[in-house]
Order: structure tokens, then sequence, then C-alpha cells
């Protein structure tokens, strides 16, 4: 299945031998990168039919997930019919639109081939997680072992984590093997490397390892399960996307970037493209280079996008449960 | 409008305005504005047409106020003045609470208002010019609460005159108004002729929280205004606005006794060393010169990069340059918004022009500009040399210079390289160089890693020609306050300087001694050849070297090559003022005979070694401060020397008082080029003997015997002195004072007095400038 990751005119990253220099010196300051992030949603604001119509451009950029313990088959079903539809008819009506759906499921290994079955004939690819998934601190032949899985299952894009040891000890070279042979056994699937950014320290790891991913040739920086204690912020996403920036200027290929955890409301759906939009371009508002993961986010774009229709505030029972 | 379908094609951002129906509903029922005096406004006199520079359109007609007007202003406030000084500090900090208070509700009107009156966009005066005067307020209350308590001995001046800019209109109002309240002055202040309508407002808001008739004063008007204002019968002059009318208001005020506070121009250095976040610094840039259309004196308006990373960050700034937004100063979406006024629109786009000429790149994004209105497009120069007339003079619009540098000697000797001194941003993530660098640059204010960081509690003000003076904190609240009048005593006769023999007054002494000038170190013959007689009744003490112009020249000039005594420790400068006390002690018993033979208090030796024990106490004591600013900023002022100092010593105690002026200065680093008293020198002249013997490195002090108005004048007048003190007549101390303004120099003018008690903190913060680092921090 060919991935809406992939783009025509994007050719995929390659990847490239590891070359320290890139990142080795980076300097990043953190009080900076804040004072950034908290103007980025300061000097932009969006409103009327520019807000709704950014809150639907956010739907096309879900990864509607559910990682759960206690997901069943049956619940996969009913995540992607909502992937299907995540508006009602009522709502997408009064926007003037004759379809959405979200960027991608994203699911468990084992229930990857009930999110392909629910989703067949959608064109929504389904993503896997994999590489022991979320603390990823299993043998390295089972974690391939496990992409293999889910690729044959009919994963069209697998999320790997990373194992942090290898940032903490700054420990490279081995970060760049593990990244480079799990591109490696996703074969066609589109790699999104998680690097946990919660538990990397400093910025300036979170910088090191967002470049050293891209080296090793991940489609996709990511940055959080969404099990970690600090999920996606705006200053870390502000430091990877500088990283991707950077690749791109010097290799010329295009990475994607795909926060995940924490983005809970329209507001953070809004505040997250705006500092695509500004440190990238428009380019980075469509699916093949932004992502964002997210269970509960949708609900409340539903919401806001009623009001905008009806003028009225919406109660989400009587929205569609994800 | 466009459909949801068709903006997801774009994603573009769309039209934000705030609405400014209220404000223009205010406008049009408040018709002509007339002055706000003794607590109502005043019938609209001649008045002048107040635009909003985004659109050329009319919003209000404003008074041109007079010289009559600004007279019974100041009358107003004059009369208001006891009540106000007299009431507890608790009742003037609940008026101030409370005008706080008001501001804060009433914080979206005024963030409009703002925008509409000077084109700034609305996202700034909503999180920065209103939450900064509202900020300004509370912490002013806290001081008026305080001020009995934390400024023992100290009185307000009574009523102050401020004249503010049209840059930060509402915020250079609270800068103003807050201390000198808090302190218990009355005001009478003059907003800028461009931008007086947060002003009017803020006069409204005082009346609604029943702030005292006459303790507020708003007088509209020009230039011509101002000027009335600084002439008026007023205490203090305030003033923020252009060095060159800076200067005239030193000038004005020379001798009057009018207290002056001058935050003035600027050209400050942003400096981005390779190992800086460079990222981080073009958004630096952006707060630093793209904020409020460049129109920021503090304004990061000279960017020295290093050169190993020019070519990667001037990439980057100029791709951010393409990112940012011009337009209606209204839209949440807009960067950068109007400039003030046409006027200052031609000024931007001339000096730009000149910069072109001289050989400089303009950068400037494709932006399509507002067909109607002041607007510019933020712009760099490049390949801008330091002789470039752009990378000269302030600009005052958004447009910065970029030049390199090689190593961390050369960006600071690029940076010192200027008239203005008033802030200075530095990017390195290496704190050990970034520190190094924040101790050298002159300037007032340094951010590091950071630009553009105000806060009420941190002191903001500027050294060299961008003014003396603190806004701010405690040494703000100083700039409101005065200790009480020394004792005076009167002045002794005056001098005949004449060089001829004068075998009337015949000498007295065994073998003739030969007092020479006391320079670098060296004992020097002065520069004339020429020697007057020192008499005491007339018999003849011996012969004092006459100095002249040419004297001064060598002093000053040996006092910069001394510049190690600024940074040696305190407790070396403690070693090396008790030595002189011990060395002094000795001769005690020499120095009182030779005091008691010149008609003075042989005391005075005593008191002597007392003060130079003073002061050794001190060098290593007056400390500076650790801000209450922000939440992971740690901000420091430091007491700083203000390098050379000329200062001119009383006639009467040609000991004590010498050594009460010369000692403090010294003390805190300074070096100083001392007139001794101009009849009797001859105890300084034996005093370098002892600074000889005492370790003092060569040109800390330096002695020039002579006329003293004469020579003051040529130190006033010395545009590499960086502070006078001068002791002595009425005109000599409107001649300093006015003589002060070429470099605009910081001068101290006293009566003679009695010098028994003349010590302390008030010398030592007066041969100190404060200045302020701010260093956030995070991982």
């Amino acid at each position: 299945m060919a991935s809406p990751t992939s783009h025509p005119s994007v050719p995929r990253n390659p990847g490239m031998p590891l070359n320290l220099s890139w990142f080795d010196r980076i300097a990043v300051n953190t009080p900076a990168a804040q004072n950034r992030a908290a103007q980025l949603t300061t000097r932009r604001s969006l409103k009327k039919e520019w807000q709704a119509a950014w809150l639907v451009n956010a739907i096309r950029c879900i990864d509607l997930t559910t990682l759960a313990g206690d997901d069943t088959e049956a619940r996969v079903a009913r995540l992607c019919a909502k992937a299907k539809r995540p508006l009602a008819d009522h709502i997408l009506d009064g926007l003037g639109l004759d379809h959405v759906q979200t960027g991608a499921v994203c699911v468990y290994p084992t229930m990857v081939r009930a999110a392909v079955r629910a989703l067949d004939g959608t064109g929504i690819p389904v993503a896997s997680v994999a590489t022991g998934f979320p603390a990823g601190l299993m043998p390295m032949n089972l974690r391939l072992a496990e992409i293999l899985y889910a690729v044959e299952e009919g994963a069209a894009e697998i999320d790997i984590v990373i194992t942090r040891a290898h940032v903490l000890e700054g420990n490279w070279q081995a970060l760049y093997d593990e990244i480079a042979a799990m591109r490696e056994a996703c074969g066609d699937a589109h790699l999104k490397a998680i690097l946990a950014t919660g538990e990397l320290g400093s910025l300036r790891n979170v910088y090191k390892a967002s470049m050293v991913a891209m080296q090793a040739g991940a489609d996709f920086i990511k940055t959080s399960t969404g099990k970690e204690g600090v999920n996606a912020t705006l200053p870390v996403s502000l430091t990877m996307v500088r990283a991707l920036r950077e690749y791109g200027a010097r290799t010329g290929y295009k990475i994607g970037f795909k926060p995940a955890g924490g983005l809970k409301t329209a507001k953070d759906a809004l505040a997250w493209q705006i500092l695509m939009r500004e440190e990238m371009g428009t380019e980075w508002l469509q699916p093949h280079l932004f992502r964002i993961g997210a269970s509960s986010l949708l609900g409340d774009i539903e919401r806001q996008l009623e009001h905008h229709v009806t003028g009225r505030y919406a109660s989400s029972s009587r929205h569609a449960l994800a | 409008m466009p459909t949801v379908k068709e903006i997801l094609e774009t994603m573009d951002y769309g039209p934000a305005p705030e609405s400014a129906s209220e404000v223009t509903a205010w406008l049009q029922a408040r018709g002509r504005f007339g002055h706000f005096i003794d607590g109502s406004f005043t019938e609209a006199g001649e008045t002048f047409v107040s635009e909003n520079p985004a659109t050329g359109e009319a919003l209000a007609q404003i008074t041109q106020g007079t010289t009559k007007d600004i007279e019974v202003a100041v009358k107003a406030a004059r009369k208001a003045a006891p009540k106000w000084a007299g009431l507890s500090g608790h009742e003037r900090a609940k008026y101030l609470y409370a005008i706080a208070r008001h501001l804060q509700k009433r914080a979206r009107f005024l963030a409009v208002l703002e925008t509409l009156d000077n084109g700034k966009p609305i996202r700034e005066s909503r999180d920065i010019d209103i939450p900064l005067a509202i900020r300004h307020f509370y912490h002013h209350a806290g001081w008026a609460e305080l001020v009995a308590e934390e400024f023992p001995n100290h009185a307000p001046h009574g009523v102050c005159g401020q004249i503010i800019p049209w840059n930060f209109p509402l915020l250079m109002l609270a800068w103003k108004v807050a201390p000198a309240l808090a302190a218990g002055n009355t005001v009478v202040l003059k907003p800028a002729e461009f931008t007086s309508l947060t002003a009017l407002a803020f006069a409204e808001i005082c009346a609604e929280i029943g702030l005292p008739n006459g303790v507020v004063n708003i007088v509209t008007g020009d230039g011509a205004t101002g000027a009335a204002l600084v002439d008026a019968e007023v205490d203090k002059i305030a003033f923020t606005g252009s060095t060159e009318v800076g200067r005239i208001i030193r000038r004005a005020t020379a001798g009057t006794g009018k207290a002056l506070t001058l935050e003035l121009g600027g050209k400050s250095p942003f400096i981005v060393f390779p190992d800086a976040d460079l990222d981080a610094a073009v958004e630096g840039v952006v707060d630093a010169i793209w904020f409020n259309q460049g129109q920021v004196c503090c304004a990061g308006s000279r960017i020295l990069v290093s050169e190993a990373v020019a070519q990667e960050f001037t990439a980057r700034l100029t791709a951010r340059l393409g990112k940012l937004r011009v337009g209606d100063p209204l839209d949440k979406c807009t960067d950068m918004g109007a400039i003030v006024h046409p006027t200052q629109l031609a000024r931007i786009r001339d000096l730009v022009a000149q910069g072109e000429a001289a050989g400089a790149t303009l950068i400037q994004p494709e932006t399509q500009l507002p067909a109607k209105g002041s607007f510019f497009a933020p712009g760099l120069l490049t390949g801008a040399e330091p002789a470039n007339p752009a990378s000269v003079e302030e600009i005052f619009g958004p447009v910065a210079t970029l030049t390199t540098f090689r190593t961390p000697s050369e960006a600071v000797q690029l940076a010192n390289t200027t008239r203005y001194g008033l802030s200075a941003s530095i990017w390195s993530e290496n704190v050990t160089l970034a520190m190094d660098i924040a101790a050298q640059v002159k300037a007032g204010v340094v951010w590091i890693n950071c630009t553009n960081q105000f806060d009420a509690a941190a002191g903001f003000g500027g050294m060299r020609e961008s003014g003396f003076g603190r806004e701010g904190g405690r040494e703000g609240m100083l700039a409101y306050l005065k200790v009480p009048e020394p004792k005076r005593k009167p002045e002794t006769k005056a001098t005949d300087f004449t060089a001829r023999p004068s075998p009337e007054t015949p000498s007295a002494a065994a073998i003739d001694r030969t007092p020479k000038l006391y320079i670098g170190g060296k004992q020097t013959r002065p520069d004339s050849g020429q020697s007057y007689t020192i008499a005491v009744k007339g018999r003849e003490l011996g012969l004092a070297p006459l100095g002249s112009r040419k004297d001064i020249r060598n002093a000053v000039e040996a006092a910069h090559k001394a510049s190690g005594w600024g940074k040696q420790t305190g407790h070396n400068r403690a070693q090396v003022l008790y030595y002189i006390a011990e060395n002094l002690a000795v001769r005690a018993e020499e120095f009182a005979a030779r005091l008691k033979e010149a008609g003075h208090d042989p005391k005075e030796a005593e008191a002597t070694v007392r003060r130079a024990f003073h002061y050794a106490a001190w060098a290593d004591k007056f400390d500076g401060a650790v801000k209450s600013t922000q939440s992971a900023k740690i901000t420091v002022a430091m007491n700083e020397p203000w390098g050379v100092m000329g200062i001119a010593c009383p006639d009467a105690a040609p000991l004590l008082g010498f050594a009460s002026l010369v000692l403090p200065a010294i003390a805190m680093g300074n070096r100083v080029v001392a007139v001794p008293a101009q009849s009797m020198p001859l105890l300084a002249t034996d005093l370098y003997q002892v600074f000889d013997t005492s370790d003092l490195p060569s040109g800390v002090v330096n002695i020039v015997s002579g006329p003293r108005d004469e020579l003051a004048k040529t130190l006033a007048q010395h545009d590499d002195v960086a502070a006078m003190w001068y002791c002595g007549s009425a005109e000599g101390r409107a001649m300093v004072e006015a003589e002060s303004a070429g470099n605009l120099k910081a001068s101290w003018v006293m009566e003679n007095r009695d010098w028994a008690a003349a010590q302390g903190r008030e010398f030592l913060s007066r041969a100190t400038q404060i200045k302020t680092i701010w260093v956030p921090y995070g991982e």
C-alpha cells in the first residue's frame, strides 16, 4: 500500500553515513527557545473561517491513535470509523466540505490487521508502533522482528522508539546503527523515529538525537510515545523542527515532523500548525510532512467546528465516539 | 471572504483585527482635548491634529501648550506638593495601587488606543507596553509604602517636569510618573505631540481614582511646550528622547539647581559569538530591531557577528526577515506596524539611503506594504563598515547594520566605538565569555542571550551620550529623591595667578621647595613653564605650578592609561587606601604644621587619615544587587566606576576637601584628574609624595594646580572624561553643567560645605554608575 507520507514531489530520505560534525557542537539555548515558543501563538491569530480551515487541516494531519493495554479489535474498528468520518455530517456541510479524514490510524502491531480491514478502501494508512514500544528495552532482534511483523500485517508506517540510553550516554554510533537497522527492516513502510524527548534531559540532546535519526534515514521525527512524563511541548518541537530544517538545507531531503502526546485542545492544534508554518512554510502543514499523534484532540476540534457552524457551544455527547 | 475549502488550499492566516470601536467612540465623545491641570481638563486652546500613522487619518485635536499653560500647571503642582509629600507612604501607596488596578481594568482600551495613536502592533501594546506600565505602578506602590524606611534622610525634589517620547507613550509615562509620585513629588508631564492620547486617558484614570488635584498635570504640545517646561519653576527635569534635545536641556538647566536625569539615544551592539545558538540569536534580532518598528532607544541596531558564523547567520536572518508581517497594527497577526509619523519615515529613508550610498547593501523582504500610512519594510544593512553613517547614526527605524569581527577583543572594540552606551546584547553559550564581554561593554543595560528585557525592579538607563540616571528599582527611586543640603560655607577669596616675581611677599622657607604637577605618577613642570605665588597674609609659602589646558590633556591621557585600577579587587584598592592613611599618619604632624602655616585648620590632617580609612573600608563593600524581576532570569545591578573623572576641589579645606572628593572616587575604581584648592595647592602637592610611597599606581590620581574654573572648563569640555565633580562658585557650577553637555558627562556640582561630615554612600553612588545585566537561565 502506498503511504500518504510519500508524495510524488518529495523523494524519500535515503539517510547518509553518520556525521557528528553536523550536531556535536550544537547550541540550543533553552530560555530563548521557550521565548520563541511563547511568542509563536501571540504573534499569530486565526479567526472565523480561517480558524475553521486550520482546524480541519489539523484533522487531516492527525494520526488517530489508540495505544492502550485494553485495546480490542472492536475498539480499533470504532476508532477507524471515526478516522473515516471524523466530523458529523452537519458540521461537514456547514463547512462546505465533501469529505475529511484523518492522516492515519496508529495502533499496536497486533491491532494492525484489524485496522487495515476496517480502513479498507479509504486510503487511510495504518501506522504501527513497534520496537518494544514505549520503552524500547527489548533485544534488537526482537525489535526488528516486531517491525517485520507489523509490516507483514499491513502497516504502512512504523513508529519506532529509540534507546534513550544511547542519547544519555552520548553513543551516537549505537543510536545511528539502531535506527538504520530499523529503517532497513521497514522496507517500503515509512519510519517515524520517536525520540521520547521527555527523557532526553536537554534540548541539545533533542537536537542531536533528531539529527542522528535523520542521518540514519528516518522519514519523520516524532517527539514522544505519549507515555513519558512530559510529551510534546512547543520548545521541544521548535528544536526538532529546526534540526529537520537544517537537515533539509544540507541534504535537500524533506523530513516530516510528528508531535505526539499532550496535544489535547483545538488551541494546541493551531499552535503547532503556526509553529510549522512560521519555521518551515505551508508545505509542512500537509500530512506527508506533518502529523499530530493524538486521541482526544479530535473531540475538541469537532466541538469547536460545530460551534463555528452553528454558533452554539457544543456537547461531545452529540458526537460519535472515537 | 474565502471559503474553508479555499483557505485549506492556501493555509493563509486571514485577518484578525482587534476592535477599535470603544476607543473611537471615546475619541468622538471627547472632541478636542485640553490639558489636564489641577485635577480637571482645561478648555481646548489652539489645537493640532493627532493622526493614526497607519492610515493618516485624524484621531483627535490636541491643544498646543503655551508658556502660560505650563506656568499654570507648575503652579498647580507646586500647590499640591506639600500635602502630597506630607502624606504617609502608605497613603501614597494606596493611590499608586489604585492607578495600577485601574490601568489593568482599562488594559484593552489603552492597548487599542496606543496602537491607533502610535502605529505599533497590537501584540506589542497588549503584551508588552501596557503590562509593563501596570507593573511599574504596582512596583512603585511598593516603594511609596517603603520610602521612609528604605530612604531615610531623603526628601522629594518637589515639582518634577517630565518630557517623554513617542515610542512607548504610556510606558514612558509610567516610568516617569510612578517613581516621582512614590517619592512624594508632584509632576507636570508633557507627552510627545505625536502620541498624547494615552497620557490623556491616563489623566482620566487619575481623576477616576480620586488622585488629589495637582499631583499629576499633563500639558500637551510640541518641543516649544517642552522647552517652556524645562525653563519653568520646577525642581527636577526628567527627559527621555534624543541626545540632541538632551544636550539642549543640559545647557538650559545648567546652574539653575534643577536636578536632571536624561535617557537618550543609542546605537546598541548586538554581538553574536560563534558558539551562540544562532536560531535564538536570529529571534533576538527580531525582538531587538524589528520590535516597535525599530523605534527603540535601546534597540540592538548594530549587529556584530563573528566571521566564523557570519555567512550562516546572515542567511538565517535574511530568511527570517521574509517571515515578518508588516501591516495593519490592529491586526493580531502583525509583527510590524506603522512608523510613528511621516517625518520619521523620511528620516529613516534618508539614513538608509546614506548607508547604501556609503557602500552597505540593504536586504529587505518582498513585502507588500499598505498603500496608505507610514510604513517601512524591515531591513538589514550588510557590509556596513564602522565608518558608514548608518553604523554611526541612530536610525530609529527597523533597519540594523551587520558587521563582522574576528576576536572577542575586536568585538568589544567595535561595540564600544560609539558615542552612545545604552544597552548591549551578547549571544554566546559560553558563560565565561559572555560575562567577560558584559563587563567590558560600555552600556547601562546588558542582555545575555536575550534582548529588550524590562522590569520595574531593574534599573534602565545609559552611559556616555545615552544619558545619566536610572529608571526602575531602587536606583530609579534615588533619581526622584534628594539628600538634605549640607551646611554651606562661604568660598574663599579670589587667587592671584600672576606669574611674574613678587618681591613684596618674601619666602620664609629654609630650603626652597619646588612643587610640581603630578601626572602619570611623575612630578612634571607645567606646560606653561610658569608658577604662581602662594601667599598667606602677605608671606610667600612657595610657588605653585600654573597648570593649563595642555597639562589637563596630558593628565587625562595618563589617567586613561591607568585603566587597570578599575579592574583591581576592592580589597586591593582598600590596601592602597590604608597604606595612604598609614603614610599620611606618619607625616600627620608635618601636614598639620603646613596647614597651620597656611592659615587652615591643622585638624584636617587627622581627619584626612580617617577619611582614607573610611573609603578603604568601603572599597570592597559598596555592593551591587540582584533584582527581583522575572522568573529564571538573573538580573544583576553592578556598580561600575565612571572611568576617568575630573574633580575640581574646594578652595577651603585644602587637604580634607581634596581627600573627601578624590578618595571615594578612587575607592570605586575611578582615575582622577584633580584640580586642588587654587589658593593653597601645596597640601595636595605634598600629598603626592604620600601617594608615591603608598603603592598607588601611576595615573590613578593626577594633580593639576592653577586657576580652578579655567581648568575645570577644560575638564568639563573634555570628551574623554566621563564624569565631573565641581565645588565652587555659582558661575563655575553653571559653567561646568553647561560645558558637560558636550559629551553629556554626568556632573555633580556643589557649594563649599563643612567637610568634616562629607563622606558616605552619596559620594560612592555619585562615583559609580549602575550596569544592569540580565542572564536568563534554564536547561
